[in-house]
């Protein structure tokens, strides 16, 4: 059975092989033509009509109309995923408390752009603004973005020195650490009432707002998938730079990587701060579009379902957490009758794929080559644990 | 602040924080075996110990056992549940080894595929107590398994009485049984480890995995001892826990195991005595912190002291030592 499953499993990576082969063997304006395509279908996607496509349709309600805002949960996803593969995939460094970064980039917006956050209010007294006051959505994006850099230096400053799961369990408890003073500090975040009144492009929700409604997720999916195609273009340079090379030299093996140069703990910050932009950036739209955050939205499973995602869709590869993340956002809103179980299937799957298939179900050429050295390793020397 | 508050009640506060140390202090013993033998955070270890108040929960709840029963019974109830958690929990570690670890040591696999595993069993466990077996046993035990996800009560087998006071220190009957029971579970397996041959084996591997299989230890033997040993330890943190707090839910596990993950931390993973001292002193650090600051800022105490212990002293107070001497 599990000799069928595994020959079954091959075959599929041998197709996905051929594709990226076929994909590679292509000329440049070929390829770019391909990748209009691609970006053209990613932007119609939420008026999706077509004829014979619309089994893709996902809502619970027969004829429901989220269809836009499972996109736009998607999207958001995929950006947490970008953001957490520079950290486990590229880096190694296993971060169980991305969900941290997340918060801060949703809080960062709900108390500098709301009107009913305690910091505005503090502000609007110390200098006597109207209450109407508050600050514009544009600049809270660089707060979110800055704030969340800088926590992530916070956190990997002391931290980054360990070994990889002294690291995940400090990370872990970064990230509940984040939620507890979200609902303890009262004086601050509103503590577990939450922060309403978040504002989007056009400003605090309201009638007026023609565009970035609360009704209508089309536009904030726009907004978000531009996010994405942006982050994903900035982090594919990133990639394939030195910083890149680095980042796999030092998770391939620090020790290494040091004699040759490379000062691992200079890169792993980096690493730790971009991922911790990305995720602020990814809770800054998430912020902005539900207009409303309180402390329980940001808990640790949902941390361990953005690490589930990126290990699931193959670590290390773009395109494998995109998709990664693309299905554990999909699947329990398509299948909302199983929506009692979704924790018990990531479990699962994040067991299954690491005994079965542990580079992904889209891997990493580099990354799978590593993990058959060491199977084989294991085979010469059977005795070694 | 409340440093009045703190001082003036410094040996309640001490006393306190040692019976619920104590625990902590049970349940790293898990994380510190298997670290020292494997170099392996076991981090669904926190569900084993979830596993343990289950299954006393649901033995107490068969047998019927309701609140303050007469002395003879309580302790039949008492060595019962003993004897019950210790086998879900001890069963539960070694199916663990078994069906998730065993397969990833054989391929050789990098120590973040352990940890993403163990993660994912972590889960897998969390949802199957409030989820599925819930609903699939619903039936079959209705008072306690009824409700998915919820906060289920024990029945008080031994009444919370004040034995004796030490100037304004009032030090109660279960606080006392507590520290001493788990202390002497420590004392027990520190004997077992450092006295017998079987320890003997542990320590071997734990030192040299290589030279131990040479010298005629299996290995696999051993390794499957270890996750009994601390299946057990945390199964009677388990029914310790019922005891003293009398209730338990699905997700107990996660905060506590992460407590008992610094305790271990604290005291020198891998080492057992480090165990003790890091369970009782991070149980001691609470208990200050909740008094000086507010109740709520608990858990934020225990990361705290994580993250500055590991800047500061990565190897914990003790340092690691299962195996003694480690090159």
């Amino acid at each position: 059975m599990i000799d069928k499953i595994r020959s079954a499993d091959s075959r599929r990576v041998g197709v996905l092989h051929a594709i990226g082969d076929r994909w590679r063997a292509l000329t440049k304006w070929q390829q770019a033509l391909g990748l209009v395509a691609f970006v053209a279908i990613l932007y119609y996607l939420p008026l999706l009509g077509i004829p014979g496509l619309t089994w893709l349709r996902t809502d619970s309600i027969e004829g429901g109309n989220n269809w836009a805002g499972v996109l736009f949960v998607c999207a958001i996803y995929v950006l947490v995923a970008i953001g957490l593969n520079v950290v486990v995939g590229l880096a190694g460094l296993l971060d169980l408390g991305y969900i941290g970064f997340f918060a801060i980039g949703a809080y960062s917006v709900a108390l500098f752009g709301s009107v009913n956050s305690p910091v505005v209010k503090w502000i609007q007294q110390e200098f006597n603004l109207p209450p109407t006051w508050a600050v514009t959505w544009a600049i809270c994006l660089f707060i979110a973005i800055v704030l969340t850099m800088i926590s992530g230096v916070l956190l990997g400053w002391p931290t980054l020195r360990l070994r990889g799961d002294y690291l995940a369990i400090v990370t872990l408890g970064f990230g509940e650490i984040i939620r507890i003073v979200a609902r303890n500090a009262t004086g601050l975040t509103n503590g577990p009432v939450g922060i309403s009144a978040i504002p989007g492009p056009e400003g605090a929700p309201s009638p007026d707002n023609k565009v970035f409604g609360l009704i209508d997720a089309k536009p904030w999916y726009w907004l978000a998938i531009t996010f994405v195609l942006i982050m994903v273009f900035l982090v594919r340079r990133l990639e394939h730079s030195r910083v890149g090379r680095a980042w796999l030299a030092v998770r391939e093996d620090e020790d290494a990587a040091a004699v040759m140069g490379v000062y691992p703990f200079k890169f792993k910050l980096w690493a730790f701060a971009i991922g911790a932009a990305l995720g602020g950036l990814s809770g800054f739209l998430f912020g902005s579009r539900n207009a409303f955050i309180d402390p329980t939205q940001f808990n640790a499973n949902l941390s361990i379902l953005f690490v589930a995602m990126v290990v699931v869709g193959g670590s290390g590869n773009m395109i494998g957490v995109s998709l990664g993340a693309v299905l554990l956002a999909y699947l329990p809103e398509r299948f909302r009758d199983f929506a009692d179980y979704r924790w018990l299937v990531f479990g699962l799957a994040m067991v299954l794929v690491m005994i079965l298939r542990p580079q992904g179900l889209v891997p990493s050429r580099r990354r799978a080559r590593e993990l058959k050295d060491r199977a084989a390793e294991a085979e010469e020397a059977p005795a070694h644990v | 602040m409340h440093f009045d508050e703190l001082i003036g009640h410094l040996g309640q506060h001490t006393v306190d924080g040692l019976s619920k140390g104590a625990i902590y202090a049970l349940i790293a013993l898990g994380y510190t075996l298997v670290y020292g033998v494997l170099r392996l955070i076991n981090f669904a270890h926190s569900e084993v110990f979830m596993v343990g108040t289950f299954a006393v929960l649901i033995l107490w709840n068969q047998l019927g056992v309701e609140n303050n029963p007469p002395v003879g019974q309580a302790i039949l109830f008492l060595v019962l549940g003993l004897v019950v958690a210790a086998a879900a929990s001890g069963g539960t570690a070694l199916a663990l080894e078994r069906v998730a670890y065993r397969p990833l040591r054989r391929k050789n696999a990098p120590p973040l595929i352990f940890l993403i595993t163990a993660i994912g069993l972590s889960l897998v466990f969390v949802e199957l107590f409030g989820q599925v077996l819930p609903k699939l046993l619903g039936g079959a035990l209705p008072d306690v398994f009824g409700r998915p996800r919820q906060i289920v009560g024990m029945p008080t087998i031994i009444q919370q009485e004040t034995l004796f006071t030490i100037g304004n220190t009032a030090i109660t009957n279960i606080q006392l049984i507590v520290f001493v029971a788990a202390v002497a579970m420590m004392a027990v397996l520190d004997w077992f480890i450092n006295r017998t041959r079987y320890g003997r084996g542990v320590r071997a591997v734990a030192q040299n995995p290589e030279t131990a299989a040479l010298m005629g230890v299996n290995q696999e033997r051993v390794i499957m001892l270890i996750f009994v040993l601390g299946g057990i330890m945390a199964g009677a943190a388990a029914l310790l826990w019922s005891m003293r707090f009398g209730f338990t839910q699905n997700s107990i596990g996660f905060v506590l195991g992460l407590k008992a993950f610094t305790a271990a931390v604290l005291g020198g993973i891998g080492n057992l005595r480090g165990a003790l001292l890091g369970g009782l002193f991070l149980g001691i650090v609470e208990v200050y912190g909740a008094t000086l600051f507010a109740s709520n800022w608990e858990d934020v105490i225990a990361f705290v002291v994580l993250i500055v212990v590991l800047m500061f002293r990565p190897t914990g107070l003790l340092g690691e030592s299962l195996g003694r001497a480690r090159a």
